[in-house]
């Protein structure tokens, strides 16, 4: 399945949220994530499927004024 | 002080975290400018790198309350979205809510900033909304439930100081109970000292102390402009006049003529 990882073409096999942020590095970071422009809860992370050409936002604490 | 949703800060100095040198010379301004708040954002993370887990970590150390913002920002949803993710991030109901309207002056839509406020209110954030110091504005966001104003003092990184000093009075004046911040604009410790002295409650700052050659001697000079400034506020200060009034008594003077 293709997707789009912050603005980067991925191809994966998993199909939810969770396994994907598993599957590319963010295992217990402090992240937020949306898909399709709509915030998804960590809670929800494991329900929430994914569907080829979604659009996924993983974002983290950064510097800010 | 007036209180932030609750919370009573120990100074009235609220500081960025961008565009410093290095973290360790962010973390050394903090340290001398004694802030009672930082004030972060979100962006992209790489699972490879993953430097927002070690910004994180560096913030957390620095004890300080953490305000997160929505910069970057152009409409309702985008903003609305990200103060969602910043909440579930950072752990606060506390967002810096901008949604930003010109690009040049990078001025607050403030229609879409009422309307972000008001969905953010509803859903149990506390807003700290960057806005201008127009008054109906000012008065539209108390209405949808913001307990704090952050009228901004000249464009973002600008450092041009109080634009316009006549309507910040104005709303110092017009809003004598709510706590107000500068928020934007500062470029000199003399510039918070007189939004201080005018009775604002904190000022927000970022490049003025990151572009300084010495960011930490910056940051500590800003710490003193800000307690001068809040003091002389409490001292009650004298009103001006046009003619000279000699402060030397007349009375007693020797006839030398």
């Amino acid at each position: 399945m293709k997707l789009q990882l912050n603005g980067i073409a991925i191809d994966t096999d998993v199909t939810t949220l969770a396994a994907l942020l598993d599957e590319q590095g963010f295992a217990e970071a402090k992240v937020a994530t949306a898909v399709n422009g709509e915030f998804v809860p960590e809670a929800l992370r494991t329900a929430q499927i994914l569907d080829e050409g979604d659009l996924i936002e993983v974002l983290a604490p950064m510097q800010g004024g | 002080m007036r209180d932030f949703y609750g919370t009573t800060l120990t100074t009235g100095l609220m500081l960025g975290t961008a565009q410093y040198p290095s973290p360790a010379v962010m973390m050394d301004a903090f340290k001398r400018s004694a802030a009672s708040v930082a004030t972060v954002s979100l962006r992209r993370e790489s699972g490879q790198d993953r430097a927002g887990q070690d910004f994180w970590a560096i913030i957390r150390d620095l004890n300080v309350h953490v305000l997160p913002n929505t910069a970057g920002c152009h409409s309702v949803k985008e903003a609305v979205t990200t103060a969602h993710m910043a909440r579930e991030v950072f752990d606060t109901k506390w967002i810096k809510l901008e949604v930003i309207g010109e690009e040049d002056t990078l001025q607050p839509d403030v229609f879409g900033l009422v309307e972000a406020a008001r969905i953010l209110s509803e859903d149990g954030f506390n807003v700290f909304p960057y806005t201008t110091e127009d008054l109906v504005v000012a008065d539209k966001l108390l209405n949808v439930g913001c307990e704090v104003l952050m009228p901004w003092g000249a464009p973002i990184g600008s450092g041009l100081g109080l634009n316009n000093p006549y309507g910040l009075r104005s709303m110092r004046a017009h809003f004598p109970d709510v706590p107000l911040v500068i928020d934007a604009g500062l470029g000199l410790p003399s510039q918070a000292a007189q939004a201080m002295e005018m009775g604002f409650d904190a000022v927000l700052l970022n490049t003025a102390v990151a572009k300084a050659g010495d960011p930490a001697a910056m940051a500590e000079a800003f710490a003193g402009a800000v307690h001068a400034g809040q003091l002389a506020a409490k001292a009650d200060p004298m009103e001006p006049r046009d003619m000279a009034a000699p402060s030397t008594p007349i009375l007693g003077k020797a006839f030398l003529i």
